[in-house]
């Protein structure tokens, strides 16, 4: 049964980002919003292990909290994916389960 | 798909409240029914009609009033919570033997029973806060 974990912590302040990579599942999906979608920069202290957790999960970002964090798509790590509120509720709908990492 | 909606924090310290409504107006724009919405802890203080933010700045307890007026929408407020923050219906503030009572059109007080009726009876229950 596929999660979706929502993550809206940055992994430079806190560290429920790493529990999530620690109890997410191969076939999980993590959606990054909120303070979380800094995670989604490439080069930083935190990128290899979402890099490592991409291996097996599909890695998401809500673009207008990237965006209005001032991070340019270029930065992104490749293989994540934008979405927009529209593709949120697509997540929800699409993994039977869904975890707010707080 | 039915939604349950939880928020946890108010308008004023985090940014969970407004990434919930902008979630709800998804949901509804794509046809999914939100079953209810509850507001627990902080988020309680979503619906207080006595709110004056600047101008310039966005007002959340209306906003929130407004697309429940728009969708029919049930939106709680733990009655625990409330009390403690002093958002009060008029039945509640007459209880307590207050003199005044704040809380938005659209919204109700109730208690945690709403938020399980809400996780059994939805599809999905999606918990936002800080």
């Amino acid at each position: 049964m596929a999660m979706l974990h929502i993550v809206n912590k940055s992994p430079f302040e806190r560290v429920s980002f790493r529990s999530c990579l620690n109890h997410a599942k191969a076939g999980d999906s993590i959606l990054m919003i909120e303070d979380a979608a800094v995670a989604a920069m490439d080069n930083t202290s935190f990128s290899d292990e979402l890099k490592a957790a991409m291996a097996d999960k599909s890695v998401y970002v809500l673009g207008g909290d990237y965006a209005a964090r001032g991070l340019s798509e270029d930065r992104m790590i490749d293989g994540i994916k934008s979405v927009d509120y529209a593709g949120f509720v697509d997540l929800t709908v699409e993994n039977e389960t869904t975890q707010s990492w707080l | 798909m039915k939604f349950t909606i939880m928020i946890n924090e108010g308008p004023y310290q985090h940014q969970s409240s407004d990434s919930a409504l902008q979630f709800a107006r998804a949901v509804l724009a794509q046809g999914h029914e939100i079953f209810r919405v509850f507001f627990y802890h902080d988020g309680v203080n979503n619906g207080t009609r006595l709110s004056v933010p600047p101008a310039d700045d966005r007002l959340l307890q209306k906003e929130w009033s407004e697309l429940s007026k728009k969708h029919d929408l049930d939106l709680v407020l733990c009655i625990a919570a409330a009390q403690r923050r002093g958002i009060m219906d008029a039945s509640e503030a007459e209880r307590q033997g207050l003199d005044a009572n704040n809380i938005i059109e659209g919204f109700r007080i109730s208690g945690l029973g709403q938020l399980i009726e809400g996780g059994i009876q939805s599809d999905r229950t999606i918990v936002f806060g800080d």
